[in-house]
């Protein structure tokens, strides 16, 4: 590290490349495979809960979360019942 | 053998029109036989850069819909004789252009030219993804920017699938032109490097267009800036890139500008 970069802001590059690099990963699977992975996921799961139980489609939530290594895909289902107020799938 | 080649980027103001224009004016100063066209039906702007705006008659649609003769529409540069220029339509829709229609003029100018640059629009609708449709060879033009490497992967992606080449299973060949690139401050690493660029998007790199003031001066005066000052730095880094485009093999360098001391204190001027 040189003297320069030492009183200079942190470097931002480094970041960027980063960043693209994972999303860009997750991208091309997408893109590249035969449809949206996140959209097979959730139709499939709450397929396999309807069966159970009736969903609405409205109350169903679905968050992802890309990372390096592990990628995590959340999906809560609200079921309306006064017995079990709710019941979350973690995939 | 007549090459189309198709200038192409996804994202929008990356370069894609000024380097068809470089790349066409420097290819026909090496005496290669050229015609630009400009697939942006409704924001046509290869004919201003060009310099050609007021001598448009006809345009590219006109010809696929058999209004006017090719050889009526097409517009002889006045600096090179074997440079020519086919516009968009400015005010017709887009889906005037058909695969049909593009194909047969295509193979028609396969046959007056050794080469046939296609200025794509940006997006990925129906005017992006005709003027890839019979490319031979793609430059995909990328700046070193998060949201244009993104976008250029995209648009690999679709040169890998959606074109003719592609889907009678053979390889089309796409090369990286890196613009607007400022050596000093990627070095300072507050801009990724050709290398991150490379890494990411891994295809073969053409050349490295330097950010510089001779862009915006070339086209205020409607000159491709290997004609308006083909010294300037932006110039010959397009003149080494049009002739990998021929298969020549052309040491790239990193352009870097090389700053006096009092050029350092006072910053730059105008030239």
């Amino acid at each position: 590290m040189s003297l320069m970069s030492f009183f200079s802001r942190r470097t931002t590059a480094p970041v960027a490349r980063d960043r693209l690099q994972i999303l860009l990963a997750h991208e091309r699977g997408i893109v590249g495979g035969k449809s949206d992975l996140v959209a097979l996921l959730r139709e499939e799961i709450l397929n396999v809960i309807g069966k159970h139980v009736s969903v609405e489609r409205e109350k169903v939530q679905i968050k992802l979360d890309r990372g390096d290594s592990i990628s995590t895909l959340e999906i809560e289902v609200e079921i309306p019942s006064p017995a079990s107020p709710r019941i979350a799938v973690n995939a | 053998m007549a090459k189309v080649l198709v200038v192409t980027s996804g994202k929008g103001g990356v370069g894609k029109t000024t380097s068809t224009a470089a790349l066409g004016a420097a290819l026909a100063h090496n005496g290669e036989k050229v015609v630009v066209i400009d697939f942006d039906v409704g924001l046509r702007n290869l004919d201003l850069v060009m310099g050609a705006e007021r001598r448009v008659v006809f345009d590219l649609i006109n010809v696929v819909q058999g209004d006017a003769k090719l050889s009526q529409a097409l517009i002889r540069d006045k600096r090179l004789e074997n440079l020519a220029l086919l516009p968009a339509s400015q005010t017709r829709d887009k889906d005037a252009l058909t695969e049909e229609g593009v194909a047969k003029v295509l193979n028609e100018l396969r046959e007056k030219f050794d080469w046939i640059i296609c200025d794509s629009p940006a997006g990925i609708e129906r005017g992006a993804t005709l003027a890839m449709r019979h490319a031979d060879v793609a430059v995909v033009v990328t700046n070193p920017e998060v949201s244009s490497v993104r976008d250029s992967d995209r648009i690999i992606g679709l040169l890998d699938s959606k074109t003719e080449k592609a889907e009678k299973g053979e390889r089309m060949e796409k090369h990286l032109l890196l613009t607007r690139y400022d050596t000093a401050r990627a070095e300072r690493g507050e801009m990724l490097k050709v290398d991150d660029v490379l890494e990411i998007l891994s295809i073969p790199l053409i050349g490295i267009i330097p950010e510089s003031e001779e862009v915006l001066r070339a086209s205020n005066v409607g000159t491709p800036v290997t004609l308006s000052n083909p010294n300037s730095m932006p110039a010959r880094a397009y003149f080494d890139a049009a002739r990998r485009l021929r298969g020549e093999s052309v040491e790239m360098s990193i352009p870097t500008e090389k700053k006096g001391l009092l050029n350092k204190l006072f910053g730059r001027r105008a030239a």
